[in-house]
């Protein structure tokens, strides 16, 4: 069966079919981020006072992956003029790139970034029991400088049995440069690099914890929005490079021979895809790691 | 933007899609390709402004989000105007586009509206 307009455009609208159709996707594609987004702002503006974290992800990591994915925009559209010029094997070689680069983006991901998270520690302390622990919140300090308090103590959890074992009755914490040193004002605001764990181990009685566990979604409303959209950004891209791996198989040779504007416009088609997915980062990176 | 019908062509042959300005001979396109790399690197610089601007006290954290939007935005325009050719499409995608707009608008105006709320306020 033949398809029509698959190379020409539709005297109607000027344009070639799967163009609109992407267009209209995006469009709905917009929504789905859109909902998500708003839901972050809405969680952001109303979290109490010292219960919106700040610093917890990496940002070198976070930057790189960036590079790596507006360097894959770059390669997808240089490989969409490939196929427009003919040049087949500059094409191959461009999605090729666009690939490695999509498949590093979601192995730093989900082999570094995330299990990082599951591994690290923390534990709110209840209200009514945060003086017992301001040698390692330092809020008398904070309100002082007026910034925003804390409540919350980070770092490696040495007895994790704790997590699971009722008869274990307080966490030991390798504590965080932030909870082992709350008052230097090297802590006031977060770090490019992140900070080793300190050698400084804090006791804290679960009695006096109101919640802690893993950096896992339920942990705070932060982690839960960043592991959605993250989680929702990772599987677009997942989405992209199979489609980019198939039409980069023999199936995108044979296409060509065919009918090479065709393979052109499907490529422009997916680019545009993954042009969006770009965007979509361009906004996840700064909310989530910097701001 | 005319909305006249492109000539016939043959499936294998090239159809004008950029309203006639330029046309997608090698030359053109390898015009584009210097632009596509330029826009690339321009966006790196950009992403290393905003880290760079983030660690900047601006002196409240409202200020240091709205520079990061403003740059986050720039950045987002670049990616939309060259590598997704808004800068010149067709008159359609731009009305996609405006519903669109005007549906998003009206899902953060939504969430605008809790505060509203008068059970949590």
């Amino acid at each position: 069966m033949d398809i029509p307009y698959t190379t020409t455009a539709r005297p109607d609208t000027g344009l070639w079919n799967a163009k609109i159709g992407i267009w209209l996707f995006l469009a709905s594609e917009v929504m789905l981020f859109g909902g998500l987004f708003s839901a972050y702002i809405f969680l952001r503006l109303d979290a109490l006072p010292g219960y919106w974290p700040h610093g917890l992800l990496n940002v070198p990591v976070g930057t790189m992956n960036t590079a790596i994915l507006i360097a894959s925009s770059v390669t997808v559209v240089l490989a969409w003029a490939a196929l427009k010029m003919r040049q087949f094997s500059r094409y191959k070689f461009y999605m090729g790139i666009t690939i490695i680069c999509g498949v590093i983006f979601l192995a730093v991901k989900l082999l570094y970034e995330w299990p990082d998270k599951f591994h690290h520690f923390g534990a709110y302390i209840r209200q009514d029991r945060v003086q017992k622990y301001e040698q390692y919140l330092g809020n008398q300090y904070l309100a002082e400088r007026g910034l925003e308090p804390r409540y919350e103590i980070t770092g490696h959890l040495h007895n994790e049995a704790a997590l699971h074992d009722p008869n274990i009755h307080e966490y030991e914490i390798q504590l965080d440069q932030v909870n082992a040193d709350p008052t230097n004002p090297a802590s006031d605001r977060p770090h490019f690099l992140p900070l080793p764990k300190t050698d400084k181990i804090a006791h804290v009685a679960k009695a006096d914890v109101q919640h802690a566990e893993m950096f896992v979604p339920k942990h705070n409303t932060f982690f839960a929005t960043y592991f959605t959209v993250t989680g929702l950004h990772g599987l677009h891209v997942l989405g992209g490079v199979i489609v980019f791996t198939y039409f980069w198989l023999p199936i995108g040779a044979n296409l060509y021979k065919r009918n090479p504007e065709h393979l052109a416009n499907r490529v422009e088609v997916a680019g545009l895809f993954w042009h969006f997915v770009d965007l979509v980062w361009i906004f996840v990176f700064p909310l989530f790691y910097l701001l | 933007m005319d909305q006249t019908p492109p000539p016939a062509a043959a499936p294998d042959l090239v159809v004008h899609e950029d309203h006639g300005v330029h046309t997608d001979h090698d030359h053109d396109v390898s015009k584009h390709v210097k632009k596509y790399l330029i826009v690339g690197g321009l966006l790196i610089v950009f992403t290393a402004l905003t880290v760079f601007l983030s660690y900047v006290d601006f002196g409240n954290s409202k200020a240091n989000m709205a520079v990061g939007m403003l740059v986050a935005t720039f950045k987002a325009g670049l990616v939309a105007g060259i590598f997704m050719h808004l800068s010149a499409e067709r008159k359609l995608i731009y009305r996609i586009l405006i519903f669109t707009a005007l549906f998003v608008f009206a899902l953060f105006w939504l969430t605008y509206l809790h505060w509203y709320d008068p059970v949590v306020r």
